[in-house]
């Protein structure tokens, strides 16, 4: 608790020392350019996930008249993919309680809950990469048919996104261990919480639109 | 005080309102866990010309939440919803470009492109 006390009263937040008296930052929107960076970014990254979903839904059928093969869709697992996503989603919650825990100081906590993130993302990944072992077991290679280099395109790279998300989670856990973040940089780890709820919120998407719409 | 001093205030009242407690979060979180099995609900269960955008809805509210809540759009400066909304509404520019492309595009042959052949 002293410590939390100290954190508040001894440092600017976000280390910053060039707040005016109201307690924006000198930059043209008085926001941190950091964070303005992480959602322009986020931002651009919808257009990305647009196209790979457009391209999806626009050849989810097609197997073309030499390939043939089977479609993504005839070998889904939902329950099993109903699961990886409930993880998803609680990754974004644990996520969130670890900013929550840095901004109150509670450094052991924000560790916990960080790992815990990276734990669940793992978690996901493990179930997409056993998903992707099955399809291919059936037949459902990247190149059998445009349905499939389609769908493993998209949900490829959302599992670099959250495999990159993982790296950052722990390289996170690991700064703060070090002591290299502490709670007057709480918004480093906020924005590495936006880029995992996007992430999140991709899924969502991807979920509904290529597992369970018909 | 004049009105530019109060809106100044308020202002600064807004920026500094970052959200929810722990408890609050666990619970979006559940609500969250709820919309999702509603979602798989409908793979169990047939429900009809309403399947499509039942579903469709749960995604956009499930979404809705996340980014309100979790990512503070709701709480945090507006200039954020602006830059992500930008890349949304482009996003579904590109969907929409693309449907009528391959809803438009033929070959000389009269061969629908959309039918692969």
């Amino acid at each position: 608790m002293a410590d939390a006390a100290e954190a508040q009263t001894s440092e600017p937040a976000y280390g910053r020392t060039d707040w005016d008296d109201h307690h924006h930052l000198p930059t043209n929107t008085g926001l941190t350019n950091e964070k303005v960076t992480m959602w322009a970014f986020l931002g651009s990254d919808c257009l990305l996930f647009g196209a790979l979903i457009s391209t999806y839904l626009l050849s989810r059928n097609r197997v073309g008249p030499a390939t043939r093969g089977p479609t993504a869709a005839d070998l889904f697992d939902i329950p099993f993919t109903s699961v990886s996503s409930f993880v998803l989603l609680m990754s974004s919650m644990t996520m969130v309680l670890a900013v929550t825990s840095i901004q109150r100081a509670e450094m052991e906590r924000c560790k916990m809950w960080l790992l815990t993130t990276a734990a669940l993302g793992s978690i996901f990944i493990a179930g997409q990469v056993y998903e992707f072992t099955g399809f291919y077991r059936e037949g459902l290679g990247f190149t059998t048919n445009l349905s499939s280099s389609a769908f493993f395109t998209l949900t490829g790279f959302h599992g670099v996104h959250v495999s990159l998300g993982i790296v950052m989670l722990v390289t996170m856990w690991a700064l703060v261990t070090r002591g290299n973040i502490g709670p007057e940089r709480a918004e480093t780890i906020e924005i590495i919480g936006l880029y995992w709820h996007f992430v999140d919120i991709v899924w969502i998407v991807i979920f509904a639109v290529v597992y369970l719409i018909p | 005080m004049n009105t530019a001093t109060v809106s100044e205030d308020e202002g600064h009242q807004e920026h500094h309102d970052h959200g929810l407690s722990d408890f609050g979060y666990i619970k979006v979180a559940i609500l969250l866990g709820v919309l999702t099995a509603l979602e798989v609900a409908t793979y169990f269960f047939d429900f009809g010309v309403v399947e499509t955008p039942s579903l469709l809805i749960l995604m956009v509210v499930k979404f809705q939440i996340v980014v309100s809540y979790f990512m503070h759009l709701k709480f945090d400066s507006k200039v954020f919803s602006y830059l992500f909304v930008t890349g949304l509404v482009l996003a579904m520019l590109v969907f929409a470009a693309m449907g009528t492309s391959m809803a438009f595009w033929q070959n000389p042959s009269g061969c629908d492109a959309s039918a692969f052949c």
